[in-house]
């Protein structure tokens, strides 16, 4: 136990003392989420918000002949400017990109509508233009719907229902949004917060091994009066320090960050706050005995650093799967589903993030769980280092 | 006291040892000579514990390699030929470090670290971090480190590769020192000429067989040549991997 504390020690030293480590560690490792996450958020509120509450820029030529319309417009989001243009001036000011839509009423305008004949608009626009074309789609939508008032309007004037002109009702029902989204963005974010841990004990799972074996320190570290499985015992435990304090990092990095981000439009608990965070990280800390002695095993199996690193950026995805497999099949919690490690993670973290209540069975079951097979994942380590071919 | 008795060692196909036996008492340097590849390391490898023997055994002061790995490494300091050292550690901490994984008190850690320092006139540089260590500083922590223990056998592993003169002197003073102080001194070597200067008793191995053991005298008489290179020569039988 002596000896297993003094190799901990020793790792957590060397490792503060490395830049690299604690660059990856502390700082790239937990920031690098929050701020990706941060920006598809932004992106995705930013779109949200593109398509339904900004408003459309109209330029109207001839406004004077429609007033009650350009009312209608105006009382719809839509920031009309009024102008004096022909055709011809206004496909030039669409191509020279002054206007992006010109809405042209015609001087008979008035004069049809009031003898109820089909009254003639103009709205110019460049269709090939993606974002314009959004635009357009919903000035027409307003104009048919101006149109239908109308409609509806002049048939109660004749004494008719204008139920007559509807047959049939549409209620359009959209459950993509936001919740759907905001499952693909929580995914990302649990998936974030457990590869931030994980990339918290990288450098010193292959310290452990290939480094130590490449730097020659190995050999003369395995002739130390001290059993080889308490060595990399307290090189893992070593790691789970640095997992915890990056988790703790990345957590805090997110609540920082996630405070400038309205989080209840993509159905989240709206305050990530000091208590969330806090439940986050217990319910994610069982975790890091298993990533670490799991990056420990396969860093024992390689021959060099940089193998060790590139076979290890595969194990960052590991924890990838189960989520991915959640959100592919939309899997609800359920107490077998808590034997998974990285996927309990996931689903219960999910939990919090939407401010849902955990089921104290679920948390049991996944803490249990997981620290059972990180368990075994660190006794495997262990024996792993009895063989000879450890020393290369 | 070392004993090597009829190790045999296989890596797949290739017997690296078979049945190699030996002794190396207190108070006297033994020097494994062999050509590359003769399996000198696996052999100290071996007695190091690092590796399990397909047969045969060995016992350090009594000590069984097979049955007691942890009280042989007790009485054992190990140079290995891949010495590393920790670069984000000074040479000082490298050498605390083993002293604390092999149980001692921090007392005595730091007396020991500080006798290392001043024999292995290493005050320059200890407490500096290893990472700009040049080749001889390396190695003088980590031969530091590996008698922090004061061990009473003392395993080197070709301890002199890459050094200097100036260094490789240095080292010889210790290594005899070491033999004055009434260690056991077990160092393996392919250059002849460090065996001869340095060693009380020889051990040629070739191909992973004894092939002549004795002072340097005996073995040059009993092979009937004029210097302990021709001893050598006739003795594995070729001129193959001498320098």
């Amino acid at each position: 136990m002596r000896a297993l504390l003094i190799v901990w020690r020793k790792e957590l030293i060397e490792n503060f003392r490395d830049r690299r480590t604690l660059v990856s560690a502390l700082l790239f490792g937990p920031l690098f989420g929050p701020f990706m996450f941060a920006v598809l958020i932004g992106l995705l509120l930013d779109k949200t918000v593109t398509e339904s509450d900004q408003k459309v820029e109209l330029a109207i030529a001839g406004s004077a002949h429609a007033p009650n319309l350009v009312r209608f417009l105006e009382d719809h989001d839509v920031a009309v400017t009024r102008s004096e243009l022909d055709v011809e001036r206004a496909r030039a000011s669409i191509r020279y990109s002054t206007h992006r839509l010109v809405l042209l009423i015609p001087e008979e305008y008035p004069k049809r509508l009031q003898s109820g004949l089909p009254a003639p608009l103009k709205l110019v626009s460049d269709a090939s233009d993606n974002q314009t074309g959004k635009y357009a789609a919903r000035i027409r939508l307003l104009l048919g719907v101006y149109a239908g008032q109308l409609g509806s309007s002049r048939l109660l004037a004749r004494g008719v229902s204008p139920d007559v002109m509807q047959p049939i009702v549409v209620d359009d029902i959209d459950v993509s949004t936001p919740a759907g989204r905001a499952l693909l963005v929580l995914g990302m974010m649990t998936y974030f917060i457990l590869f931030a841990m994980l990339m918290g004990g990288l450098y010193l799972a292959i310290d452990a091994t290939a480094g130590e074996r490449e730097r020659g320190s190995l050999e003369p570290l395995l002739t130390v009066p001290v059993p080889r499985e308490t060595l990399i015992y307290g090189k893992v435990l070593a790691a789970c320090c640095y997992m915890l304090v990056s988790l703790a990092v990345t957590l805090i990095a997110f609540e920082i960050g996630l405070a400038f981000v309205p989080l209840e439009a993509l159905g989240m608990t709206a305050n990530f706050d000091t208590v969330v965070a806090l439940k986050v990280f217990l319910v994610a800390a069982p975790f890091v005995l298993l990533g670490a002695a799991l990056m420990t095993v396969v860093a024992s199996f390689t021959r060099s650093y940089r193998e060790a690193q590139s076979y290890l950026t595969v194990v960052l995805l590991v924890p990838t799967l189960p989520i991915l497999f959640a959100g592919l099949y939309s899997l609800k919690p359920s107490t077998w589903l808590m034997a998974i490690p990285s996927l309990s993670q996931h689903l219960l973290m999910t939990n919090l993030l939407r401010d849902e209540p955990l089921e104290p069975l679920h948390v049991l079951v996944s803490v249990v769980a997981t620290l059972a097979a990180g368990l075994a994942m660190t006794w495997i380590a262990g024996r792993l280092y009895q063989r000879e071919a450890i020393l290369g | 006291m070392i004993a090597i008795e009829e190790l045999h060692k296989s890596f797949g196909s290739v017997r690296a040892l078979k049945g190699v036996s030996f002794t190396a008492q207190d108070g006297r340097i033994t020097g494994l000579l062999g050509p590359n590849g003769a399996g000198k390391s696996t052999t100290l490898r071996t007695l190091a514990t690092l590796l399990k023997p397909d047969a045969g055994g060995g016992r350090v002061d009594g000590y069984d390699i097979l049955t007691a790995p942890l009280e042989v490494r007790r009485r054992l300091g190990v140079l290995p030929h891949s010495a590393g050292v920790y670069p984000n550690l000074s040479g000082r901490e490298n050498i605390s470090y083993f002293g604390a994984l092999h149980g001692l008190g921090a007392q005595l850690i730091e007396q020991r670290t500080e006798e290392l320092v001043t024999l292995l006139e290493m005050r320059e540089f200890a407490d500096r971090r290893a990472k700009g260590y040049s080749q001889g500083e390396r190695l003088k922590v980590a031969i530091a480190r590996a008698l922090v223990h004061s061990p009473r056998n003392v395993v080197l592993d070709e301890p002199t590769t890459g050094l200097d003169v100036m260094a490789t002197r240095a080292l010889r003073g210790l290594i005899r020192r070491l033999r004055e102080e009434g260690h056991c001194v077990l160092l393996s070597s392919h250059v002849m000429q460090e065996v001869g200067a340095l060693c009380d008793d020889v051990v040629i191995i070739a191909r992973g067989v004894v092939v002549a053991q004795g002072t340097p005298d005996e073995i040059r008489q009993r092979g009937g040549a004029a210097t302990l290179e021709d001893a050598f020569v006739s003795a594995i039988g070729s001129g193959e991997g001498l320098e």
